[in-house]
């Protein structure tokens, strides 16, 4: 079942100026959440992800359609309605947003106070969400001496303090180091894990989503463009704005500028071959040139793991007779895709 | 310097006078600056309470009376200040007046001090469920305070100020001690003292406002 749904969602903003037109930040997006997802969504900065976080807890309102959450369409509640709905959505922000005012501890009760719960069941709660995220030994301390990746991880723990189904996390890594981004992430995974929540994750960087995401939906222009399983949309991105993104972390076909510095060095015909999943056997697919004698270097390239599942183009200098080589690419092409670069 | 050790009781009373005229005026006008201040914040274009006729109204009362030299603010607002303490004279009046005037100045530092929170505090704020009342008091207000003490430090000179030139509608004070037992007997000396008492009593104040702004921002 669905616990976020969008249906034909739109946010427009007013012209700033009185002449000015107004701003189409979402148009027309449709999209299902599954319970259990760890739903990606990725755009290029203005691609309209952020607002459309945004929607799913009402921080802003659409101008149309329906956003269902938890089975009740949000778009037609009153504000004050809307603070009971927000009670089970959590959500984390790229400057972690905590109350400078407030300790670790007061930060993570803060959702509790807001939602009525007495003083004792939250000191409790606090003490519990404080060891999950592992800053057991921070509840006195304040935001500004926190490292990072802490504050992150006590706007994780002030997120699910209410244990919302939904989390909601807005660039959530962006401000963070590679290192710490890994840690956070994988917190993520455990909440997903051990307690069940839905996560959005909304990002700019396609390794958080080979890492964590189970589902991605590619932004561009207030639309979504692409979407589907991430091992799909990666090893097979249908959108030119998709396949960018794919290839800042997987190395594909070669452009032609790497494909020229190539050729300086292999005169020869050179192949790329897809290697998708294990539908495509490697062994069988080397066999076949060693047994054909023909030789071959792997100059470009790489195999990834997705979801668990090994993806990736390698690209093959190869050395022998022209006829040889055909016979052995067309045998190739039985097993896997080939694509000849000249 | 005789003179001036026959006026000490004088002296004494007139300093009194001043920090009773400037701790109420700093309590109401404290007051009302925070209430028009958080105003002017909340109703802003995309604020918690987005209100555009209210915060066009606040604004411009803001703006409308804030430029107005105190010395004539004071007697353009003396009927009101009678209609309301009874008296268009004395310490009364002129704590009304003074306590008005710097509602306004103060509603722009209080405005301008909560500028500085964050929007994101807000939206995580709001993101749990908190409405507008809630999110004054348990973000808005804590998460500016120590600006927020700042701010009441500089207003208090403004008032010491404003409470010298309140004399001119016979108001006590320091202020009237100077002029009337320094300038008008042409004895520096006495004037230079309530000066020197007025320079202390500022000091004194930053010193203990610097101190709670602080503790308040825990540097």
């Amino acid at each position: 079942m669905a616990v976020v749904s969008l249906r034909n969602v739109g946010k427009v903003y007013p012209p700033q100026a009185r002449n000015g037109a107004s701003v189409t930040a979402i148009d027309g997006v449709s999209l299902d959440v599954e319970a259990g997802d760890i739903y990606g969504i990725i755009g290029y900065s203005g691609a309209g992800k952020s607002t459309l976080v945004r929607l799913v807890n009402a921080l802003e309102r659409s101008t149309s359609g329906e956003i269902w959450v938890n089975g009740q369409n949000i778009a037609a509640l009153r504000e004050r309605e809307l603070r009971q709905v927000r009670l089970g959505i959590g959500i984390i922000f790229q400057q972690f947003n905590l109350l400078g005012s407030r300790t670790v501890a007061r930060n993570v009760a803060y959702p509790l106070e807001v939602a009525g719960h007495p003083k004792e069941k939250r000191a409790t709660r606090v003490a519990e969400l404080l060891d999950f995220v592992g800053l057991a030994d921070k509840a006195g301390s304040f935001p500004d001496q926190l490292s990072g990746g802490q504050k992150q991880r006590v706007g994780i723990a002030r997120a699910l303090a209410t244990q919302p189904r939904i989390l909601l996390a807005d660039e959530a890594t962006s401000a963070l180091d590679p290192e710490t981004t890994h840690e956070v992430l994988a917190l993520l995974k455990r909440v997903n894990a051990e307690f069940g929540v839905t996560i959005i994750v909304i990002t700019h960087e396609m390794d958080v989503i080979q890492t964590i995401a189970t589902k991605v939906a590619v932004m561009d222009q207030g639309r979504v463009i692409e979407r589907g399983p991430v091992f799909d949309v990666f090893s097979n991105p249908q959108a030119a704005a998709s396949a960018r993104f794919v290839s800042t972390v997987v190395k594909g076909v070669p452009s032609p500028a790497e494909l020229a510095v190539l050729r300086d060095r292999h005169p020869g015909r050179i192949v790329t071959l897809a290697f998708r999943d294990a539908a495509v056997d490697q062994k069988a697919v080397f066999g076949e040139f060693s047994s054909a004698g023909v030789a071959f270097e792997v100059v470009y390239g790489g195999i990834n793991e997705i979801q668990g599942r090994p993806f990736g183009h390698l690209t093959l200098a190869l050395t022998g007779a022209d006829s040889v080589i055909d016979t052995v690419l067309a045998q190739i092409r039985t097993l896997t895709t080939v694509t000849e670069v000249r | 310097m005789d003179a001036l050790i026959d006026l000490l009781p004088e002296l004494w009373t007139a300093t009194y006078e001043t920090l009773y005229i400037v701790a109420l005026t700093l309590v109401f006008g404290g007051l009302g600056g925070l209430i028009v201040g958080l105003g002017l914040y909340v109703t802003r274009a995309g604020s918690i309470l987005d209100n555009k006729p209210v915060f066009f109204v606040l604004n411009l009362l803001v703006n409308f009376i804030r430029p107005i030299p105190f010395i004539i603010f004071l007697a353009a607002a003396q009927p009101l200040a009678r209609a309301v303490t009874g008296s268009g004279i004395g310490n009364n009046a002129i704590i009304f007046t003074i306590a008005l005037a710097a509602s306004f100045a103060m509603a722009r530092i209080v405005e301008q001090n909560l500028l500085t929170v964050t929007p994101g505090v807000i939206d995580a704020a709001r993101s749990v469920g908190a409405g507008p009342i809630r999110i004054i008091f348990t973000v808005l207000l804590p998460e500016a305070l120590g600006p927020l003490i700042l701010g009441y430090t500089f207003i208090f000179v403004a008032l010491v100020d404003m409470s010298a030139v309140a004399s001119y509608v016979g108001g006590g004070g320091l202020g009237s001690f100077a002029l009337t037992y320094g300038y008008r007997q042409f004895n520096p000396i006495v004037t230079w003292a309530a000066v020197l008492l007025i320079i202390v009593l500022v000091q004194f104040v930053q010193f203990f406002g610097n101190y709670l702004a602080r503790k308040a921002l825990r540097r």
